[in-house]
């Protein structure tokens, strides 16, 4: 069997690979929205520290 | 695996795709996780931002998928042998139990985390809980114990609508803790119609269940008193605050209908019901269904009436 054909295996991996691929994007855009969702209540507050620094 | 470890193709091991891992989550008992929490969410006094409030029902529905894969792990020798769980992931041999625990355990420890930052530790605490209460409690002391184990477990299944009100208010009221009860006391008469009529399933894992333990004419009697137990309660709640006329009027009608299915497994005997192939008990499970679903339907529409000043009592 070659190395480069496509193998029943590879297609798995891919799913794999393509889905963490889509979910840890989807994170990282949930997080950025979760950012802007918190620092735009009115109720946010910088630490401190923040302030003074 | 490398690549070149295609050529044995005899000694290669499955590798598990996306889907493989998706499944160890229980996709269906997500659904109801998600939809109970999301009604906890929005039937609380509070307004959520809606980013904040997606967040929490996504980090609520990974720690009880984090939940099944951990009890998928802890199981896999019972599921093996019930027919109705024979094709998991584990005991189909597509994910190893190994991988079924780590990714669990590090789905609970996310969920939480993520939870705790979006909401409030209130929140958060109580997810925690959960997964400790099913994992631990549940699936590792009394699933295998003792006959009460669906009655006790099914607190697990009953924390969601609690996370969500909590997350909404970062307190818990009466309110949460009916919607909690509402859960808690569904759960015993809907797992044990499905014990009624998958019967060979749990004699043959060596669960013991009611029908198992103390026979199938107790179990029927169960399910009849649980069920007049739970109508009273679901009742009740159409007369607090998340409750109202529309509320009421489902929860009454729903109630009487499950009350007459109730009926009718306890007047059969096992020759009745073999005779039509446990067609009343096949027919309260799903009943059962949607009974939850359309008790929780109720109270969203409930809140959602209230936001244009028509719910509500």
């Amino acid at each position: 069997m070659s190395l480069s054909r496509q193998h029943e295996m590879h297609k798995r991996r891919f799913s794999r690979n393509l889905g963490l691929g889509l979910v840890l994007a989807a994170f990282v855009a949930l997080v950025f929205g979760l950012t802007v969702a918190k620092v735009s209540n009115e109720d946010f507050v910088l630490p401190t520290g923040e302030e003074t620094g | 695996m490398s690549d070149a470890s295609l050529n044995s193709t005899e000694t290669q091991t499955y590798e598990a795709g996306f889907g493989d891992y998706f499944a160890l989550l229980k996709p269906r008992v997500m659904t109801l996780v998600v939809f109970t929490a999301l009604v906890g969410m929005i039937a609380a006094p509070v307004s959520v931002h809606p980013i904040v409030g997606f967040a929490a029902i996504l980090f609520i529905a990974v720690g009880g998928g984090a939940s099944g894969a951990l009890n998928m792990w802890w199981d896999a020798d019972i599921d093996a042998v019930m027919k109705r769980t024979s094709k998991r992931p584990i005991p189909s041999g597509r994910v190893t139990a190994d991988e079924a625990f780590a990714f669990g355990m590090t789905l609970a420890a996310f969920s939480v985390v993520m939870l705790a930052l979006a909401t409030n530790f209130l929140a958060a605490g109580l997810l925690a809980f959960t997964i400790f209460f099913y994992i631990v409690i549940y699936t590792m002391w009394l699933k295998r114990w003792t006959p009460q184990n669906i009655v006790i477990g099914g607190a697990a299944g009953a924390f969601p609508p609690m996370i969500g009100w909590a997350a909404a208010t970062g307190s818990i009221s009466v309110e949460s803790i009916l919607m909690f009860a509402l859960i808690f006391m569904w759960t015993p008469p809907h797992f044990w119609a499905l014990a009624l009529f998958t019967k060979m399933d749990y004699d043959n894992a060596q669960v013991p269940m009611l029908t198992v333990t103390h026979g199938r004419r107790a179990t029927r009697v169960h399910i009849l008193v649980y069920t007049v137990l739970l109508a009273v309660l679901a009742v009740g709640l159409g007369f607090t605050s998340v409750g109202g006329p529309f509320y009421l009027a489902m929860a009454v009608f729903l109630n009487l209908r499950f009350l007459k299915g109730a009926v009718d497994i306890w007047r059969r005997d096992e020759d009745m019901a073999e005779a039509d192939r446990f067609l009343a008990e096949r027919k309260f499970f799903k009943a059962s269904l949607i009974y939850l679903f359309a008790h929780f339907g109720a109270i969203a529409v409930e809140a959602m009436l209230a936001s244009f000043g028509w719910g509500g009592w």
